[in-house]
């Protein structure tokens, strides 16, 4: 489980450019994916069961095939590869943009809450665990 | 660590749907615990990297012009059917990060907002945040020690709770208990989706 080292990560990290280089070499700089927004409970899956090395794939679009054998989210992609949320999102859109992952919007309900019956299923489903 | 299904055709049934409820409260109060005994492996980290100004979320291109920080976050899965699926997220820091803060409260089912009676006014944020944003939430008292010698009902005066919040007693750290605090989350966020469709309706 996390340790008390967490409240010092979320500090300002100026002098602290580990964590960030290598993810800016990943995307080649890019900040924004070329399509799709990926909210962190975007669910994911791969098309295929492997790529190879396309040109254009670097090995982190190859891991995230892989890992997308199974359902996962976007926020789970980014914790199995430590790499940040934004840099596995602008990886996800090459992906999505190849079509070689689908992807699964959570229902946006900005303006209020979900359907009664899914509220309902959560109930019954956390009561059967 | 098997998600259920390890291969997925492309055509193969439409992937579930994916919902997330917000573990919050004060420093140390047992947010990555309750992620944890709930979910089905131990918690992930997952790191947001925002600029100084907080505006532009993720915008690595001025990397060399330095001024990013680093947001963790913890969170949990719970595999609920084929076609659902739980998260759960633990808030970071409440004193900054709002705009992270946004992001995780958007479509959230609702929020648990964990209290430690030693220090009740750490949720206050939380509860603030709650309450602006219109997301329903629980305040869950958790057992640190001297927790049980203060009655339910005093925790939400002192809380200056609207009377329909519930507040419980839990214990981070057991499955059970927390498991009954988020169902008791989601009847009452239920309650509220219904008073406000009739609101809405009449
Ligand atoms: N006695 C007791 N200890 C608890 C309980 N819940 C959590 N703890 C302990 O309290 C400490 C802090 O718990 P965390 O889950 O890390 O708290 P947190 O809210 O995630 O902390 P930050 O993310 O650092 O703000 C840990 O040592 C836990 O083992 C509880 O119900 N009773
Ligand atoms: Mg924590």
């Amino acid at each position: 489980m996390t340790g008390r080292g967490e409240s010092t990560e979320q500090e300002w990290v100026d002098d602290h450019a580990g964590p960030v280089v290598r993810p800016y070499a990943v995307t080649g700089g890019r900040a924004r994916p070329v399509t799709g927004t990926f909210d962190l409970i975007s669910l994911v899956t791969a098309t295929r069961a492997e790529v190879g090395s396309e040109s254009g794939l670097g090995p982190e679009h190859v891991a995230i095939v892989g890992l997308c054998q199974r359902i996962l989210s976007v926020a789970e992609i980014a914790a199995h590869l430590d790499l940040p949320v934004g840099t596995v999102r602008v990886l996800l859109g090459d992906l999505a943009a190849r079509s070689l992952v689908q992807v699964r919007e959570p229902r946006a309900t900005p303006a209020g809450l979900p359907d009664e019956h899914v509220f309902e299923a959560v109930i019954n489903g956390l009561r059967a665990l | 660590m098997d998600y259920g299904r390890s291969e997925r055709p492309a055509g193969a049934a439409p992937l579930p749907t994916a919902i997330k409820i917000l573990i919050a409260g004060g420093f140390g109060v047992g947010k990555t615990t309750m992620v944890g005994a709930v979910s089905e492996t131990r918690p992930l980290r997952t790191e947001e990297v925002l600029t100084e100004t907080g505006i532009g979320i993720d915008d690595l291109s001025g990397v060399e012009a330095k001024s990013t920080t680093t947001v963790a976050m913890d969170f949990g899965r719970i595999t609920l059917s084929d076609d659902l699926v739980l998260y759960l997220f633990g808030t970071p820091g409440q004193d900054r990060f709002w705009f992270v803060w946004d992001e995780l409260a958007l479509g959230a089912l609702g929020a648990v907002v964990l209290a430690d009676t030693r220090r009740l006014a750490d949720c206050f944020p939380s509860i603030d945040y709650f309450e602006g944003r219109g997301t329903p939430f629980v305040v869950a008292v958790n057992c640190f020690e001297g927790a049980r010698q203060f009655r339910l009902d005093e925790v939400q005066a002192a809380l200056d709770l609207d009377p329909g919040v519930p507040v419980v007693l839990c214990d981070a750290r057991q499955r059970e208990s927390a498991k009954e605090v988020l169902i008791t989350l989601l009847e009452h966020a239920m309650k509220l989706r219904e008073a406000r469709r009739r609101a809405a309706g009449d």
